[in-house]
């Protein structure tokens, strides 16, 4: 084996993945709160007032990042469920499930958030058009992938299931993200891009932006905290997990 | 600060909004803490239990 694979094999050994996303996970939590916080700061009271929504739109620097993260979630749980199916790995199986509920949590956020926009912009809370209904299959697909994998008992058999399920709802992700290009929507178009000039002024962009960094660390963190959990559940019986319960203030239980 | 917390009388749409996004985060925060010491607890009296069997002639 080369040192790649020796690594990756030795990164994805529950004990010692344990430990790494131990000492991670709460340095993550961190950043991302106070990127959050920073963010916050810049968006609700240093940005400028917009000139047509006026203060409204201030909702876009938390509605914007989560929706991105809601479909880099699943990218995400995509991916690991691709290696879980192909190769099998114990770890890929738990991150895949790890990040259903976190991306739930984001899409939940978006469509929430975006339904307190729409009604004083639109003047509708809520509206069937291809940008709002493709989110909202995303949320139960994600919702579908956490009832199976709790709907099976055996641990690994219900990842595999709910990872199948997983890949065959990555072809929603570009439905989503293209949706406003292809259908006419009430939703607005791509305000900030990658390529070329952004739709969107400086000082309204970079809480933009601090927020949508700190909406991933924060992914990380949760991610990482839930995995944890997730292998000492699947791994109860072996030793390493029994040392981390006793040495868990084995008096109270 | 009236001003502010009024947002230009978007107030009553901004703030539940964050709400949401405050309440929904905190939740996905303290979820994998109370798993976690369900789990172990779970383990430790898996333990226990198999310590009293053996311990039983």
């Amino acid at each position: 084996m080369n040192a790649l694979t020796l690594w990756f094999h030795k990164i994805g050994s529950p004990p010692t993945f344990y430990r790494i996303a131990g000492a991670l996970a709460p340095w993550l939590f961190g950043i991302a709160f106070v990127l959050g916080a920073v963010a916050l700061y810049g968006g609700l009271v240093m940005a400028p007032r917009d000139y047509q929504q006026g203060d409204a739109y201030r909702i876009i620097f938390i509605h914007v990042p989560c929706a991105w993260m809601s479909l880099f979630a699943y990218a995400f749980m995509a991916v690991n469920a691709f290696i879980a199916l192909v190769w099998r790995i114990k770890l890929s199986e738990l991150l895949a499930m790890a990040s259903a509920p976190i991306g739930a949590a984001f899409t939940f956020v978006t469509l929430v958030t975006g339904s307190i926009w729409g009604k004083p912009m639109w003047g509708t809370w809520w509206t069937w058009d291809a940008r709002l209904t493709s989110e909202l299959v995303l949320l139960f697909l994600y919702l579908g992938v956490i009832g199976l994998y709790h709907a099976i008992e055996d641990r690994r058999q219900a990842a595999r299931a709910a990872s199948f399920l997983a890949l065959i709802g990555i072809v929603n992700v570009p439905i989503v993200h293209f949706s406003v290009n292809w259908w006419n929507t009430l939703h607005q178009g791509q305000t900030v891009r990658l390529m070329g000039e952004s739709k969107i002024s400086g000082d309204m962009v970079w809480p933009l932006l601090v927020m949508a960094l700190a909406t991933h660390v924060w992914f990380f963190a949760s991610l990482f905290a839930r995995t944890r959990v997730g292998l000492l559940e699947l791994e109860g019986g072996k030793d390493w997990a029994r040392e981390v319960a006793l040495a868990d203030g084995g008096g109270r239980s | 600060m009236t001003d502010f917390l009024a947002m230009g009388g978007y107030g009553i749409y901004i703030w539940p909004a964050y709400a949401v996004f405050v309440v929904v985060f905190a939740i996905d925060a303290i979820a994998p803490r109370l798993r976690r010491r369900r789990v172990l607890a779970d383990i430790r009296g898996k333990l226990r239990r198999r310590q009293a069997r053996e311990a039983t002639p």
